[in-house]
């Protein structure tokens, strides 16, 4: 890619869909710079694909424009577009071999014959399956089929590869294997690409920006760590990664009651004193080790249950004498060290810096 | 073209309400697919509703033209001897319904649900009537049971000519269409749910109530449906076995042919058209609340041996198989007399057909070239049709007109069909009148006669294709026209070559929807046994019937070669 990185190579301003009197998008607005991988991520049903299929203008939004590269693509047929496209399908032509599959775009564009070959061959090995030219689609095991869609979506050096779910129709071990591939592949090529998943997972490895939509609005826009760190609402912390919520009460400026339990943390400007508002930390933050007397929001729990879950053990725990409302992610050695028990009571503590507050009550987790 | 910018009408309240509504361009294929729409809807007003507009225009004039309101239709109904008919066809088409579901359903479960013997057998032997014109079981039952039929002591002096007859000979007409429809809707089935009866030691009855029955309901439904539709609809049966019994599709030529009294036929015509449409919206809103009964974890039922059922159900093929076979073979038995029943030797000189129609085997070759004509003709419409309403983006309008116009020709009989394709192209205005007694009359004739369902096999084939290949295509920058060429067609070729085989031989046993339009150098060769029977010439009448069954079976079996074949060379990509 040529352009300038700091200029935007997709912009979509203010997208709405309607289907009927329903609104699947609800005023998208976002920008897309040349060569990222983003992923919309998001339940289903939340509009991940209706807003790709406007983008490649499959499905034209109701209102809104969309931009590429500069140009005004809003009321443009796909035809007219720049992009290529894998379904979570992948759609690949049956009766037709793969090469032909890969090559279907470059012959109507009247290329000699030689130079077809050499780029479907190109393309082939691009994608680690150099020798599969000569079979059917049927013949390809599932990951085999998603390469080979991969590759015929690249085949005209679009520039921009949207992708629908590639890796959903495979089983947990070659996705976990084509989601690095994918990856790799990006970084050669450096094609601006969007990847609709609803596996956050997959999100959190694969992107280099994350879209998350709920409901048809953007939640979230940022990087994995971003979202994952600092999630923008109550239904991103639910959504990507497993989030503690409790409920809590304003107290000060910088700190909330938690039942008896006083807690400092960061609260945005237009949270006042008595509010009611919803806590979220993430199982890995709560600290059991190194607990001194100055360790801030440091409080006595009393372990109620212990899932044992290889790496680390999930532990619940009771705080203000209640039932179990806090999970915690203890590393084995510290289970070991602290020898933490059923039935122990001990000091943990949240870190002010890993505590969000949220006004809104969660969704139901 | 430039977008068009127009406030959204019922766009969201707040924000969006202001924003303008983005209108896609259209790019080549949308131009190309929507003309195509247009072509087709233009194809179908010209072989189908314009006819039939004047057909129902002429059912209110006189002689002259004029326009004379409901005079017609009271003279119609104020006249017994006609409005009678009314009756004795629904009588008719009662009957044969009542007596073919049972047998067919029976026949379909033993097909699908028994490990019964020579299953292959006894379904193609059930499927043979198919190929042949209606009339030909009407011949047959006369010369088993005719004045001078072999077994007419059997009907105790009872006469075979008139409604026993007729109700027989559908019998037999109707039972493979029955049996299609009923072996499809058998043969899916879950086998979870029967085991799931069997643990609850449900007795076979009781599953055949709660299971079998309730999930074959649409197909008996819809199988009820098509035999009362093929009875009221049918022209040769009645005309050859009805005798002094009168039935709406007879009075409708007596008054055309016979008396010239093309005012009343459309009356006749119109009065027709009632019940077929009647049946045909019946089973086309029964059908819309069927929700899919298989879900896509359903196990396929393998029915297992049951020697006292198996071997019931062998009797009972065997008897029903045997019956069907003994009329198709009292047909060709017939065909070979020389002179019945004073000289049984065996000849073929009823098949030296000049010697009984001045048109002798020419109008066998006009049949074969109708047919062909209407197959090629008739398969690329019908095809490039359900590719445009399915593939198509926008435009709904348009697409509405084209699929309800599709899917009419189901309702209306071939007889109608003809009677109307009469008026419009004798019509002083029509620029296309000079198609009138042509074979390409009964060309457009065969193919609006018979596109509803080649149009839904179609569609289903179409439907079944994954849904993106046109996305795929467009963001390749290929058209579609190309994809159409390259993947569409090749991937639908079976149903292609069904829907043209299913015209061919359609067009070869028609009588009904031709019996109007043909001249004395376009006579088919079912035309020609209803003359040669009217005649008396009741042994060449069933040499013609027979010439057509071995002409259909043979483009059958070559049909079933050559998608052999094909599966063999260009369908090699769907083994694994
Ligand atoms: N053609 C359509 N007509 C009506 N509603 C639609 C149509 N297509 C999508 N929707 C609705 O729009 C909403 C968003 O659909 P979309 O397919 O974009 O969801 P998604 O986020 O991709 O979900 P999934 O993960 O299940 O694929 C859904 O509620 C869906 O029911
Ligand atoms: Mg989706």
């Amino acid at each position: 890619m040529t352009q300038d990185k700091s200029t935007p190579y997709l912009r979509i301003e203010r997208l709405t869909k309607q289907f009927g009197t329903f609104t699947a998008l609800k005023d998208i607005s976002l920008e897309i710079f040349p060569g990222e991988f983003i992923c919309f991520l998001g339940p289903s049903g939340c509009g991940k694909t209706t807003l790709l299929r406007a983008i490649a203008g499959l499905d034209i939004q109701t209102s809104g424009r969309i931009f590429q590269g500069g140009r005004d693509i809003s009321a443009l047929p796909s035809s007219q577009r720049d992009f290529g496209i894998v379904f979570q399908s992948y759609a690949l032509f049956p009766n037709l071999t793969v090469a032909a599959n890969v090559g279907y775009g470059l012959v109507s564009r009247g290329l000699p014959r030689v130079e077809i070959e050499t780029r479907v061959n190109d393309l082939l090995r691009l994608v680690g399956l150099p020798d599969s030219g000569p079979k059917y689609p049927a013949q390809l095991s599932g990951g085999q089929q998603q390469r080979i869609a991969v590759a015929r979506a690249l085949a005209l050096s679009p520039g921009l590869l949207l992708l629908d779910e590639p890796l959903s129709a495979l089983d947990a071990r070659v996705r976990a294997h084509l989601r690095v591939e994918l990856r790799r592949l990006h970084q050669r090529l450096g094609v601006t690409t969007i990847m609709v998943t609803h596996d956050q997972e997959e999100a959190l490895t694969m992107a280099d920006r994350i879209v998350v939509m709920n409901h048809g609005v953007i939640e979230q826009m940022g990087s994995p760590t971003e979202v994952y760190r600092k999630p923008a609402s109550a239904f991103v912390a639910d959504f990507v990664g497993t989030t503690n919520f409790l409920p809590a009460v304003v107290a000060g400026p910088d700190h909330v009651r938690l039942g008896e339990i006083n807690l400092a943390c960061e609260l945005s400007v237009n949270i006042g004193p008595g509010q009611d508002v919803t806590l979220a930390i993430r199982p890995e933050d709560v600290v059991v080790r190194n607990i001194s007397p100055t360790t801030p929001n440091t409080f006595e729990a009393r372990v109620a249950e212990i899932e044992f879950l290889g790496s680390f053990c999930r532990v619940g725990l009771a705080i203000n004498g209640g039932d179990p409302a806090l999970l915690a992610d203890f590393s084995i050695n510290a289970v070991r060290d602290l020898s933490i028990t059923e039935g122990k009571v001990m000091p943990v503590a949240l870190p002010p810096d890993r505590l969000r507050v949220f006004v809104r009550p969660p969704q139901a987790p | 073209m430039t977008a068009t910018v127009t406030p959204a009408p019922g766009a969201a309240p707040g924000i969006a309400a202001a924003a303008p509504v983005i209108r896609r361009r259209l790019d080549r294929d949308d131009v190309l697919m929507r003309l195509g729409i247009a072509l087709l809807i233009a194809w179908l007003a010209f072989t189908l509703a314009l006819p039939l507009w004047s057909l129902l225009s002429k059912s209110f004039q006189d002689r002259d033209g004029a326009f004379v309101g409901l005079a017609n239709y009271i003279e119609y109904f104020s006249t017994p001897a006609l409005f009678a008919s009314v009756f004795n066809s629904l009588e008719v088409a009662v009957l044969s319904t009542a007596i073919v579901l049972p047998l067919a359903f029976a026949y379909a479960y033993a097909l699908t649900r028994t490990c019964m013997r020579w299953k292959g057998l006894f379904q193609a032997l059930a499927l043979i009537p198919i190929l042949a014109p209606s009339l030909l079981p009407a011949i047959s039952l006369i010369y088993l049971f005719g004045n001078q039929g072999i077994l007419k002591e059997l009907l105790l002096g009872g006469s075979i000519y008139g409604e026993g007859g007729i109700v027989l000979a559908q019998v037999f007409y109707c039972f493979p269409h029955a049996l299609m429809i009923l072996v499809a809707a058998l043969s899916m089935a879950d086998a979870r749910l029967y085991e799931a009866a069997e643990v609850l030691g449900a007795s076979r009855l009781r599953v055949f109530f709660t299971v079998t029955l309730p999930g074959a309901k649409y197909g008996v439904i819809s199988a009820g449906f098509v035999i009362f539709t093929l009875v009221i609809t049918d022209f040769g049966i009645a005309k050859v076995i009805g005798g002094r019994f009168n039935v709406l599709a007879t009075d409708i030529y007596k008054q055309v042919i016979g008396q010239q009294n093309f005012e009343m036929g459309a009356v006749v015509g119109m009065v027709l058209l009632v019940p077929a449409i009647v049946a045909f919206a019946a089973d086309r809103i029964i059908q819309r609340r069927q929700t899919a009964l298989l879900s896509a974890r359903a196990v396929p039922l393998d029915p297992k041996p049951a020697p006292p059922r198996d071997w019931g159900m062998f009797a009972f093929c065997g008897v029903v198989g045997g019956l069907i076979f003994g009329v198709l073979a009292m047909s060709f038995w017939a065909s070979l007399i020389t002179r019945w029943p004073y000289n049984l030797s065996l000849t073929l000189n009823n098949y030296a057909f000049g010697n009984f129609d001045t048109n002798g085997w020419e109008t066998y070759w006009n049949s074969l070239t109708l047919s062909a004509w209407t197959a090629g003709v008739g398969t690329v419409v019908i095809f490039v049709g359900a590719y445009l309403l399915e593939k198509s983006r926008g435009f709904p309008v348009g697409r509405a007109i084209a699929q309800f116009m599709a899917m009419l020709p189901m309702a209306v009989p071939g007889l109608v069909l003809g009677l109307s394709y009469i008026f419009f192209f004798n019509a002083r205005w029509n620029p296309f009148g000079f198609l009138y007694a042509t074979l390409a009359i009964m060309v457009l004739n065969s193919i609006t006669h018979f596109y509803t369902v080649c149009h839904l096999t179609a569609t289903t084939a179409l439907k079944q294709m994954d849904p993106e290949f046109e996305a795929v295509s467009a963001s390749l920058k290929v058209s579609l026209l190309r994809t159409m060429a390259r993947v569409t067609v090749p991937v639908c070729l079976p149903a292609i070559f069904d829907v043209s085989i299913y015209l061919f031989v359609n067009a070869m046993t028609t009588v009904s929807a031709v019996i109007f339009l043909y001249s004395t150098d376009t006579k088919l060769a079912s035309v020609t046994i209803v003359n040669m029977d009217e005649s008396g010439f009741t042994a060449a009448a069933a040499a013609m019937a027979m010439t057509i069954v071995f002409t259909s079976a043979a483009v059958k079996v070559a049909h079933l070669l050559i998608t052999r074949k094909l599966e063999g060379t260009t369908q090699a990509w769907r083994r694994r």
